[in-house]
């Protein structure tokens, strides 16, 4: 069988992610740091894990709804209202998605037709351009600058915008490179998009690891919350990646249409996983802020450190990343990430990972414990130190 | 006052001066003046390690006492607190409310230097009018830590 000649084309035409050769070579070493993974190292808190385990022993096990349980979109709805000041209604503008990949793809699904262009930051997570093409649309990378510190400006916006654009990917806080867009840089790109039939889907699955202000989305600004599919999930904000568990937001005519979409592919999102979580949104808040301190020493530690040891870097105001600069060093991103690796022991994720701007950068995990980050900065400190030295000789 | 040191040295106290100032956002002179501060005002008693003794060969038993005591005119109970305190084998006094008056725990190496405490120095205080010994069996948890290992799941590869 050619099984070449039985693949789509689309499917055949997404790349695979480079770092799998990466991971193979972490996955045989031992003791190695890893600041790679771009997950919390918290455990669920216990309350949420508790009325999981509950739903279980009362035999809560049949599906859902389509949409996910009415209770929990209610909460979901509160929710958006307490944290972000945004109304849904719970019975027609939420839908209970399995992560928010999923509703990444339920959204870009259901915009996109054959030829349409979706505008990508870049850098940003691996998968709105293959999820974009694999709906028939072309991705348009937009390359976001350090100098800007990452943040989407109106210029690079309205330069990327063609009669074919039909979608604006929105991913703040971002991963990998830590930066937000406050309300003021949302309302330029808001601006640009005022008038124009361009819809946002906006991925804010870091929306309550913020630090130092809070995340604005930009469903919030005038003329916007028409437009805009909010990404959310329970992820970050509880420590819940394994649950996969997720929400899209917005308008009803858009979500009813991701809501068939799901009810297809996906029937309903877990139904253990949905209990726990009408508990995490219902009594979590205190989870979040927890997390969030901890978080928050740890950012400043790991940029004080980088910085110390000469990895110049911007302050990363949101998700759990630090993205430091490494062009001083003359190494490729790959090369930098790739011998750290083998000389220290330590992971770290070439920014060109997420997209050829990240290139000379690199992605720093602060979701570890503050011990694993101190020996990480002394190992970084030795590579760098080591580093100078063979390049002094030759 | 600002608490951020206090919440991080109580939960970590071998974090380093420069990396409290880097998590509380201060300098790191700032934080060894606030430091020295804390102590003095005894507002930070000391820095102790918890040590699980059952994962050792070492002989050793916690017993938590209840004590009923006469409240003495114009001293209430801290005196009585004060003459228990004072023992060396005396962990830890807290006075409750309730049905008993003081909680007691005390550690000694064997039950039986444990309940000679408690008859021969504990219960002829006087003031005291009773004692109820609870010896410890397990422990499972102290000061947020559990004793018993817990089994973590290792972090599979996934690029997220």
């Amino acid at each position: 069988m050619n099984y070449e000649s039985v693949l789509s084309d689309r499917i055949k035409a997404v790349k695979p992610s480079g770092i799998r050769k990466f991971f193979d070579i972490l996955e045989e070493m031992k003791d190695a740091i890893s600041l790679g993974v771009g997950e919390p190292d918290f455990v669920t808190p216990w309350h949420i894990r508790d009325a999981g385990i509950y739903s279980l022993e009362k035999g809560f096990t049949k599906y859902t709804s389509n949409a996910g349980m009415a209770e929990l979109r209610r909460e979901i709805a509160s929710y958006m209202e307490r944290r972000f000041q945004i109304r849904y209604d719970f019975a027609s503008q939420i839908v209970v998605t399995v992560g928010g990949s999923e509703g990444i793809d339920l959204a870009l699904r259901c915009l996109v037709n054959p030829g349409d262009e979706v505008i990508i930051p870049v850098p940003s997570f691996v998968c709105y351009g293959p999820l974009a093409s694999m709906a028939g649309g072309t991705p348009v990378y937009v390359e976001t600058k350090a100098e800007n510190e990452f943040r989407l400006t109106p210029q690079e916006l309205r330069a990327a915008i063609t009669p074919k654009t039909k979608v604006l990917v929105l991913p703040f806080p971002n991963n990998p490179t830590g930066g937000i867009m406050g309300r003021e840089d949302l309302e330029a790109i808001a601006e640009v998009l005022r008038g124009t039939d361009i819809m946002v889907v906006s991925d804010e699955i870091y929306a309550e690891l913020t630090y130092g202000q809070r995340h604005v989305s930009i469903a919030n600004l005038p003329d916007m919350y028409e437009r805009t599919v909010v990404v959310n999930g329970f992820s970050k904000t509880y420590a819940m990646t394994g649950w996969r568990l997720g929400y899209l937001c917005g308008p009803a005519p858009l979500i009813q249409q991701m809501l068939k979409l799901h009810q297809f592919g996906i029937m309903s999102a877990p139904t253990t996983s949905q209990y726990a979580a009408i508990e995490a949104v219902r009594n979590g808040d205190g989870d979040i802020e927890r997390m969030r301190d901890e978080y928050d020493g740890r950012r400043r530690y790991l940029v004080e450190g980088l910085r110390r040891i000469g990895l110049p870097c911007f302050e990363p105001k949101g998700a759990f990343y630090v993205f430091p600069d490494i062009r001083g060093t003359g190494l490729t991103s790959e090369d930098f990430c790739e011998r750290f690796l083998m000389e220290e022991k330590v992971a770290v994720i070439a920014g060109n990972a997420f997209g050829e701007s990240g290139e000379g950068f690199v992605r720093c995990c602060y979701a570890t414990s503050m011990k694993e980050i101190a020996e990480a900065l002394t190992r970084m400190d030795n590579f760098l130190t080591n580093l100078k030295k063979k390049q002094a000789r030759t | 006052m600002n608490t951020k040191l206090l919440r991080l040295l109580e939960q970590d106290c071998t974090l380093t001066p420069e990396q409290l100032a880097s998590m509380a956002g201060m300098s790191v002179e700032a934080v060894k003046a606030e430091i020295k501060k804390l102590e003095e005002d005894q507002i930070v008693l000391g820095y102790q390690a918890i040590v699980d003794w059952d994962r050792t060969d070492r002989e050793s038993v916690t017993a938590l006492i209840e004590v009923k005591v006469t409240p003495q005119r114009g001293a209430g109970f801290d005196r009585v607190a004060e003459r228990i305190y004072q023992y060396d084998e005396v962990e830890s006094v807290y006075l409750m409310s309730g049905s008993f008056d003081l909680t007691v725990i005390i550690s000694g190496r064997t039950l039986r230097e444990v309940a000679e405490f408690v008859g021969q120095r504990l219960a002829t205080i006087e003031d005291v009018t009773g004692t109820a010994t609870h010896f410890i069996l397990k422990k499972y948890k102290e000061k947020h830590l559990i004793f018993q290992k817990q089994e973590q799941q290792a972090r599979e590869l996934i690029f997220a």
